[in-house]
Order: C-alpha cells, then structure tokens, then sequence
C-alpha cells in the first residue's frame, strides 16, 4: 500500500478530473438501483392493475434513465482514461527525468532492459491500476451497500435469511485470490526458467550443435515444458472452475427467493415484482464480489510494478554535484592529479578496483594506461569525468578538487571516446555534432580528418548525409570507432579520454590518428587506455596497471629498462619472433625518441 | 432478473495468465492466412478428439440446463405462485436448484477439462517449435539475432496462450447458448421473440462502429508507442555517451515530445475502445424495457402472463452476455492467430541439410583433414574461400593466420558443416564429410570457441556438456588437466557453484579455462579452437597457454591464431588472405620467405592482442 500511497502524488494533478469521474460513477449508482425498482412497478402496479399508461410511462421513465447512465458512464470512462492516461504519461517523464540524472554506478545496477520494463509494461500496469479504480473503484461497494439496502427495506426477513449465503460466497471468494496468488508466481518462475532453457540454447546454437546435444537439449526443454504445462495447467483449472462455482451461490441465492418470496406471495406479504427486484438486488450484491476477484489480478499486478517503479524514482544518483562547486575556468591547463586514490564499485568493498593511484599528468602531456583486461583501466579514467566517485583520495584538475568544480562545467572541458563506440540514430554529421550541435560543417569535417573518418564517409554513398542504421550496422567497427572520436575531438576538449577506442581499426589508420592527434597534442592533456603495445609506444607516460594498482610508470625506454612486466607483455606481443638485427628496423623511431 | 446493468463480464475482468515476454498493449494484428493457422491450431487438439467430444457432450448438456431453468422460473410464477400452490412451488423449486446447480456443475467440469487439453496441446506446440529449432542450420542463427528470435518466440507463443486460456470453449458455449435461447423463444412466444431479434442488428452496427474507430486509435497508438520505446530504447542503451556530451536536456526534449503524442493517442484510442461498454449496457436495458413494454401490453391484453415476461428477461440477458464476449475475443483470437502463424514460419523454415541415406561409419578416426579445392561464398555469388586445397596430417597442429575478414573462422564453419561448401571437397581419413552423418563427423569435432559459451547451471554440469555420461571424478580430473580445478575450488560452492547468468561471476579467462575442461572431456580426434583476442591476465594467460598444449597432444587441431607464441609452436602455418592460401610453412620459413606473412607480421602482429 505504500508504494500506492506514493504514486497519489502523480494523480495530484489531476484530483479535479478524478474527482468528476468517482462523482459521475457514484450517480451511476443511483440509476443502477432505479432500474430494478422500476421494473417493479411495471409488474406490480401496471400489470397486476392492468394499467396500461403506467406500464408505459414507466418504461419511458426506465429509457430516460438509462440513456441518462450511459452518458454518465461514458463522462466517466472519458475522465477516468484522461486521468490514467495523464498518470501514464507523467510517470513515464519521471522516470526518464531520473535516468538522466543517473550516475555510471546507478546505470551498472539497473541494465537497460530493466529500466525499459519500468518506462514501458511497468508504467502501464500502474495506469491500468488507475484508470480501472476510477471506473470500478466507487461504484461496487456502494452498488453492494444500495442493494443490501434496498433487499432489507422490501423484505428484512428474506435479506437476513440470505445474510448467511453472502458470508459464504466471501469466504469463497476470498479463498479463491489468497489461493491464486501462489499459484500465479509458481508459473511466472516455471516460465521464467522454460525461457532461460530457450534464451540458452538460441544463444549457444553453435556448441550445441557442435557438441551434438540437440537431444539432450530437447530433454532440457522437455523438463522445463512440462513443469510450465503443469503448473498452469493447475492455474487454468483453477480460474476457469472459479466462475461456474461462484455462480452457483448466486443461483442457490435465486432459488431461495423465489422459493421464500414465492410462498410470501401466497401467504400475500409480498407481490410478484418484488421478488423479481429482489432477485436483480441479490445480483447487484454478488457480481461486484465475484468482480473484484477477476480484479484483484488488475491490483496484484499494478502495486507490483508501482514497486518497482518507486524503486527507480528512489534511487540517489551516487555522484552528486557539491552545492558550492565552482566552474572550471576556461583558460584551464588541464593538469590532472591523481593523489592516493582508492576506488570501488558501490557495495563491493570486498573487491577494490583500483588502490592507492597516485599520477601526474602534466598539461598537453599524452598518458597511456597498459593491462589485462579487469585490472582496472577503464575505471581510472572514468573517475576523471565523476562517472564514479573516487572511494578514497583525491584527483584534482589544475589543483582544485574535481568534487568541487560544476559536474557540467567539468564534462564541457573532457572529450570521451568509450570502448564501446555507441552512435545513435541520424546522419554521420549529426553524430559527430553530438559533442557540439552548434558546430559548423567545417568543424565537422576537420574533427572528421582529425579521426581519420573523412576520407570513408566521403566515400559512403550520401557522404555526411549518410543515415546510421540502427546501432550502426551498416558501418565496420574501425569506422564507428573513428566516427566516436570526431564526435570528442569536436568539443576541442582540454583533457582527451581514449578507452581502447582504436582496438578495431587496422594499425596503419591507428598510427595516421596518432599522428593527427600529436599535431593537436599540446592543446589537450590525453590518457589512452590500450591493450596493443604499439599504440602506446610514443606516449609521454606508460602506466602498467596490475590488480587495480600501478605496478610500473615512464617512458617506453625506461621502462624497457625497469619493468619486467612491460617487457612481458613487450615480448609476447613483439618479441623474439624476430631475427637479429630486424627488431631496431621498426623500432628505429620509438628509440630515437 | 436482470442482471446489474453495468458491471457485468468487461474483458477486464478476465483473469489472464501472465505473460512470456514484454506486453504489446493493445496491439491488433491480422494473420495473413487466418484459416490455415487455425487448422493447423487445431491439429494439435487433435489427439484429444475423443476427449473433445465429452467436452461438448457436456457443454451441449449444460447449454440446455441454462434453456430450462428460466423457464421453471416462469412457470413457478403462473403456476403456482398465482394459484398458491406453496406444494407445487417448493416441488419446482427443487427442480429448479437441480438444474441450475447441474448447470454450473457440468460446466466446471468441462472447464476443468479443456484447461488441461489447451495447456497439453500448447505443450507440444512448444515442443515442436523447440525440437525444429535443434534442427535449423547455423545460417539460419546467424541471421536473426538472439533477442529478436526470443522475443518473437516468447511473444507469439504468449499471444496463442491468451486466447486459448481466455477460454475459447466458453465462447462455443455462448453460441450454442444464443441458438438454444432464440428456439426456445420462438416456441414460447413468437412475438416477444421478434421483438429480442429487433436488438441483433443494432448490437453488430454498435460493436462496428466502435471498432472502426477503436482500430483506428490503436493503430496510431502503436506507431507512437514505437516511437517513444524507439527514443527510450536508444537513449538509455547509450545513456552513459547522453551524460558524457551533457545532452541529457536534449534527450529529454525528444523524450516529452513523444510520450505528449503517446498520450493523446492513448486517450484517444482508450475512449473509443471503453465507449462499447456503456453501449452495448444502454442496449442490454433498452431490450428490457422494450420486452417489459410489449411484456405489459400483451400481458394486459392477456396474451402473455406475468411469468413468461420473467423468463424472456432473463433469456434476454443471457442472449445479450456472449455479444459483449465475441467483440472482446475478437482481438484476442485475431493476435493469437497471427501469432500461430509466425511459430508455424519456424517449424516450416527448412531444416540444415539433411544427412545421406546409407551413410559411411566414421567410428575412430586418424585425423586426416583434406580440404581439396573448396569454394564457398555465404551468398553464392560472393566467394569468401576461393578453391582452397590444404591438407592436415594426423596430431599435427595448423596455424590459421591472416587479416580480420580473411576467412579464417569460415573454414572452421565448413568444416564443422555449419555450413555447406558449394564445390569440392572436404574430407577426413578419406572420408567425404558430406558422406557421413552430420552427428557423428561433429562428434570427433571439438571446438573451443572465443566467446566462451556456458549455461546457467552448475560448473560440474557445464564440464559435463563434453561427455553427458561422464562421472563426477571424469568431470573433475578435465578440470584438472585444464587447470581450472584450482579456482574452481576458490568458488563458494566449488564444482557445485550455479553459474549466473552469463556467467559473470567468472572472469573471461577462467570461462575459457572451463571450455577447455570441457572440450577435453569430449575427448576429440580433431581440435578447433578460435583463440580469444582480448588478453586476460598474465597468469591466467599462461595456464590457458599450458592447458591448450595438453589438450592438443595427439590430435589435429586447427587454431585461428592471434598470438605470436601459438603461431611459433604450431607444425604448419597457414596465411589466408581473401579466401585464399597465400603462402604455407612454418614461421620460421614464412619469415624468411619475407613475403605477405613477413609484412602482415609487422603490421598486423606488432601489437595485436597478447
């Protein structure tokens, strides 16, 4: 109920309509209730005295009333879907508004997949919650409250015999969705598994088949089947019986008013169109019943998702801006100091990342950063942007604590290039000018030429006209990564991040970007994390980070000299296949530097 | 006996079985051959035919039940309750309990029955989708993507179990239930009864005119709700690229504009859709009130008595109910038929080819691989192995080396038989691998691919993928020889520790290590390995080095090459280059040969992953 409690504050803006439609659904019923009455007196006054302009000037009467009841209905239908529709709309803005402000860490933990969920199935199970509660909500317990009423008024006699039926039919009722329940959840988790079997096989078709286990799959799938068939099996018996059962009740409830009204009749204590009023009562009575059991599956649904969508709109984005946090100047030199730092992911303090890193990197100097993969690359350079908070130390931008400097005045001055190279939907200029939408065609093209993209995007077949296709499949991974780097090198940032952003493209591209990048190098400050040795080879810095720490840094002289790990990971990747005398041939250059 | 005007069996109040996969809200497709997906639904009932017919034995039974009881009800009123009868009431009014508590009786069963039989048929249509999904090639695979092929199969499968668990046979009761109601009006009073048809043509014109409208609504609601998932999706996908270039408002700006335009088709699509209920409610009443008029007037004309006004009601209510159903089914049936459909488009997608009708023993083998001028393109006209001749001798190790896109991983497709090669021939010990049955050629085949693929199961499971019939201490001395017993052990629960999924609780290096274990358990003549490009760390890196070694003693092994040191141990070298074998040896006389291995080795392995 709490998580319901909190999403009233998304239907706060709309209490006026809200209010009209329970207002409108409550005068239905009134008219619900006239209509038996009315029907009543056909029979009893009209028929019984044979008189003819009663009968119809009570059916013009019932005809008014009921057109009437439709126009309330649809008045309240109209208000109760622009309510729900609103709440729908708005807590899908919410959420969306929230993502945005989300920091690395809050992303990792929900994965994209669940966080479309909530924007998407979870939001429209709480709008369904909504809309349904304002078109039902009212109306049945006031139908069932008007009918108990009315049966008391024309016979307390035969309502109270029927008091002990009622009792019963709720007891049933309420065994029948305490029951369901258990039932509904063993076969979302009998599902969930037969769609694990499935997903796997899908996914690992190519062992599967080159172990030839496509029986011993089948036999998987078959387990996983059969438990589902089984377990809904059991929910279908059980929801397709519970109608006809319930139904019995309501006719043991007809036959025993008739049967009692009928000898009330004889005995003459009660007319013929009273029994058939008090009959339509005992229906009003019952149905909402039996209909808040079909609905409660309407409830169960939409609290669980109003959850799991509090759960996102609850979330503290982990990295927040300090209240007092002050620009970064625009003349700023860019000398990045990491002092100490200790760093985490949030909740994991069992495994550290990275451990007492301590780095100078001096303004325009290029920084590169060697490791396996998991030793922590990646994470110490996403800490320079604030995608993560530093969990112990500091790193400082020209001297000032990165923590206190605007989180948007920050990201201005940093140009990221992201292991993974996402383009978004559009043209190729357009996604260049991702990092500058105001930047001019000449712009474009020289961050282009920078990343060595020009010359293939000239050669696609509508240049910088050319639409991406969906995650940019109609590009080779080299050219997406040379399409992410002109979209940095547009923001002409003043520290440059690479992640690994020249893994896919050939060496002879890589070293032409190295060289486009030097001659702007003294503009910006550069780390470039790398796993092949030879994009690291002229940078002014090589760090080689082991297990989260800085094992080993210099120049790629020196360290040939001092670090036996470099000039492991030097010889498996260039070493020794070489004979006498060719090494120097290639590395003639790096020497001499 | 009226029922309550307006809350009476809405499609919401119909309890649905929870979903497979995403909801697709509101979403009206149309088969393209409605009629041959519904056989072919059928077809899978047809096991249970026998069964079927008691089914509707009972459903025919307790459609005349429900004739029978409102007639007693009439009959209680003029017979006896107007002559005082108490006797004769209370004698009827058992009657009537009989038949009403043997209506709701047999029709509980019945539900009970078909619950079983629907569930069971949609059973093997699972079953059979899975069993020829076993059998689809590797192409068929690489065309669609996993999510695609999962959310197709999740949600059509959902779409054919909404409609069968909104109990289609409630539905044949409702038509057999009108038919029955409008005989027996018609042999109770004609003139009432012409007046319950009056209602007929105006509820189908009511349900058209709405539908028309709805459809139109919901159309234009699923296209903006593509839309907006269309924005969320790939915004939030690169949602950590949006907070790096600080383009979160502009996000947010598409964002609003899309999900403003999905409101208003929602309210738009939403306030046609609920304008049926309160319509067909309007038409409920006014066929009362018309009946209780022409009912009173004939009544004073003493045409009609005052009982059989009261079994006309209720005819009339149980008339009117399955109208209100078969607008809502309708949708429903609609989606589960073009959901049948596109399942039917899997189990019909050819199957890979299919094996010889005497094929040739091929029981231990030497491993002798032959691949003599083979020519394959993954389109025809576009060849990406070029008459190919290239020979393997028995515990030889063979290099593949060559520049991404080359080929390399094509030649282990054809000699798996992923694929089919368009001309010549591959052979092992002699043996065209087209000859023998796919199965057995694959099972001396052992492959230890690049991205590690593990199950979500336990890790002495996932070893066990190699030989199903390996014992427990098999499974652990493969590990062992894999040298991945030593972390394995380091894991909370050891051999027995659930691999979540995706395994992410293992780093790369350590999958691999586990595929390796797993591939020598398999024990295979011939060895297929893809080595992985990202490095792992060096100590890891070094026992994956040593594994592999002790896994490819003794046998034929094929390795895509990307590290220089497989390259130097390797028996022979072969250079691949634009589906053809440029030059062959070891690397020692590659590099002195100083040609296209000499300059790829200085461009592409100097630097290239450790």
């Amino acid at each position: 109920m709490k998580h319901i409690r909190k999403l009233f504050h998304f239907i706060k803006p709309y209490w006026k309509l809200a209010v009209v439609a329970l207002v409108l659904l409550t005068t239905l019923v009134f008219s619900d209730l006239a209509i038996p009455l009315l029907i009543e007196r056909i029979i009893d006054q009209g028929i019984k005295q044979k008189n003819l302009t009663l009968v119809i000037q009570t059916s013009v009467l019932m005809l008014g009333i009921s057109l009437l009841n439709t126009l309330i209905a649809i008045g309240n239908n109209k208000y109760s879907v622009l309510v729900g529709e609103g709440v729908g709309r708005d807590l899908r803005e919410a959420i969306f508004v929230k993502i945005q402000s989300f920091s690395f860490g809050n992303l990792d933990e929900f994965t994209t997949g669940k966080l479309v969920v909530r924007l998407t199935s979870d939001v429209s199970a709480v709008k369904s919650l909504v809309q349904i509660s304002l078109r039902i909500g009212t109306r049945a317990p006031l139908l069932m409250i008007g009918s108990l009423i009315l049966m008391f008024k024309t016979d307390p006699h035969l309502a109270l015999t029927l008091i002990p039926l009622l009792l019963v039919t709720t007891g049933v009722i309420v065994f029948f969705s305490i029951a369901m329940e258990p039932m509904f959840r063993a076969v979302q988790q009998k599902l969930d598994r037969l769609n694990t079997v499935l997903q796997e096989n899908i996914a690992g078709a190519r062992l599967v088949k080159a172990f030839v286990r496509a029986d011993y799959e089948g036999e998987r799938f078959e387990v996983a089947n059969e438990d589902y068939t089984e377990r809904s099996i059991r929910l279908m018996q059980f929801m397709s019986t519970m109608s006809p059962v319930l139904t019995i009740f309501v006719n043991i409830g007809i036959v025993t008013v008739i049967w009692y009204g009928g000898l009330q009749v004889i005995h003459g204590n009660l007319m013929v169109g009273q029994i058939v009023a008090f009959t339509n009562y005992l229906f009003t009575t019952m149905t909402p019943l039996i209909m808040m059991t079909m609905l409660s599956n309407t409830w169960a649904n939409g609290i669980a998702s109003a959850r799991r969508v509090n759960e996102v709109l609850d979330t503290v984005a982990e990295v927040q801006e300090d209240p007092n946090a002050q620009p970064l100047p625009d003349q700023a030199l860019a000398r990045v100091v990491f002092n100490n730092v200790s760093f985490h992911y949030c909740g994991d303090v069992e495994r550290p990342i990275l451990e007492g890193v301590n780095l100078v990197a001096e303004p325009g100097q290029t920084i590169a950063i060697l490791g396996a993969t998991g030793a922590g690359k990646s994470s110490l350079i996403n800490l320079i942007p604030r995608f993560y908070d530093v969990t112990e130390g500091q790193i400082s931008i020209d001297g000032v604590d990165i923590r206190s400097i605007q989180t948007d005045s920050l990201l201005s001055q940093i140009g990221i290039v992201p292991q993974e190279s996402i383009l978004f939907s559009g043209t190729v200029g357009d996604n260049i000018r991702y990092g500058q939408p105001e930047a001019t065609q000449e712009e474009v093209v020289a961050a282009a030429q920078a990343a060595q993209a020009h010359e293939f995007i000239t050669r696609l077949p509508r240049g910088y006209e050319t639409h991406i296709e969906e995650r940019g499949v109609n590009l080779s991974g080299g050219q997406k990564q040379r399409i992410a780097i002109a979209r940095a090198l547009i923001t002409q940032p003043k520290i440059l991040i690479l992640d690994d952003s020249t893994s896919a493209v050939d060496v002879e591209t890589e070293t032409k970007i190295q060289s486009a990048l030097e001659n702007n190098q003294r503009k910006h400050t550069s780390f470039v994390v790398a796993q092949r040795i030879s994009t690291v080879l002229n940078a002014d810095k090589i760090l080689v980070i082991d297990r989260g720490q800085i094992v080993a840094q210099g120049t790629h002289a020196q360290l040939m000299q001092s670090s036996p790990i470099y000039q492991e990971i030097f010889d498996s990747q260039l070493g020794n296949g070489f004979h006498e005398g060719e090494r120097p041939q290639i590395f003639d250059g790096v020497n001499a530097k | 006996m009226t029922l309550p005007t307006a809350i009476r069996g809405s499609s919401e109040s119909r309890p649905s079985m929870p979903a497979m996969g995403p909801g697709r809200p509101g979403k009206i497709e149309k088969a393209q051959n409605p009629r041959q997906a519904l056989a072919r639904l059928f077809f899978y009932l047809e096991p249970y035919k026998w069964t079927m017919l008691i089914v509707l034995t009972l459903v025919i039974i307790y459609t005349m039940l429900g004739l029978i009881a409102p007639y007693l009800i009439g009959v209680a009123i003029d017979k006896f309750i107007g002559v005082k009868d108490a006797f004769g009431l209370v004698r009827i009014m058992l009657l009537m309990l009989a038949a009403y508590v043997m209506n709701n009786l047999f029709q509980a069963i019945a539900n009970w029955i078909m619950a079983r039989l629907s569930q069971l048929a949609l059973k093997q249509l699972r079953r059979d989708l899975f069993q020829h999904l076993q059998t689809l090639s590797i192409r068929f695979f690489d065309t669609h993507t996993a999510g695609e092929l999962m959310s197709r199969l999740t949600n059509d499968i959902d779409a054919v179990n909404q409609a069968v668990s909104q109990n289609v046979i409630s539905l044949v009761a409702s038509v057999l239930s009108m038919g029955g109601i409008l005989i027996a009006m018609f042999v109770l009073d004609r003139w009432l009864a012409l007046s319950t048809i009056l209602v007929i043509p105006i509820m189908f014109w009511f349900t058209e005119f709405v539908a028309r409208y709805t459809r139109q609504g919901y159309r234009d609601l699923q296209k903006n709700l593509g839309g907006l998932n269309g924005v969320m999706e790939e915004s939030i996908s690169g949602q950590k690229v949006v907070k790096a270039f600080r383009r979160n408002d502009s996000v947010i700006e598409a964002f609003r504009v899309q999900n403003q335009a999905v409101y208003q088709a929602g309210v738009y699509a939403n306030t046609y859709a609920l304008l049926l209920m309160p319509l067909t409610n309007v038409l409920g009443n006014f066929f009362i009130i018309v009946l209780a008029g022409t009912g009173g007037w004939l009544a004073l004309q003493g045409l009609v008595s005052v009982g059989m006004i009261a079994t006309f009601i209720i005819y009339g209510q149980n008339f009117i109910q399955p109208l209100r159903q078969l607008s809502n089914l309708y949708n429903t049936i609609q989606a589960a038929l073009a959901g049948a459909e596109r399942v039917f488009e899997i189990i019909d997608t050819p199957q890979e080819t299919v094996d010889p009708i005497d094929p040739l023993p091929l029981g231990s083998i030497e491993g002798r691989v032959c691949f003599d001028q083979v020519t394959f393109g993954y389109e025809p006209d576009n060849p990406i192995i070029k008459n190919m001749t290239l020979e393997a001798r028995p515990g030889h190790m063979i290099a593949l080396v060559g520049p991404t896109g080359a080929g390399k991983t094509t030649i282990v497709n054809l000699l798996t038989r992923f694929y089919e090669i368009q001309n010549g021939k591959i052979s092992i010990d002699g043996k065209d691998i087209r000859a023998v049955r796919k199965s057995d050629l694959r099972r001396q085949l052992g492959l230890v691919l690049q991205d590690t693929f593990l199950f979500s199961n336990t890790v002495i499971e996932n070893i066990r993928y190699g030989r199903l019939d390996a014992t427990d201490e098999e499974c652990i001395q493969a590990a062992k020889l894999a040298d991945a017993d030593y972390f394995i052990r380091q894991l909370s629960q050891g051999y027995h520790t659930i691999l979540s999924e995706r395994a992410s609780n293992l780093s790369q290096g350590q999958r691999q290590l586990l595929a390796i274990a797993r591939a020598i358990l398999a024990d295979p003549a011939i060895l297929i390995l893809d080595e992985a490009t990202s490095s792992v760390d060096t100590r890891t890196e070094a026992r994956i080095q040593t594994a592999l070694l002790r896994l490819m003693q003794g046998r034929t092994s094929f390795v895509i090459a990307h590290r220089l040191s497989t390259i130097r141990d390797a028996d022979h070298v072969v250079v691949i280059n634009n589906g053809e074998i440029v030059e062959q040896g070891n690397h020692q006389q590659l590099l002195d040969k100083r040609g296209f291995y000499h300059h790829l080795y200085l461009s592409q392995f100097k630097g290239q992953a450790i």
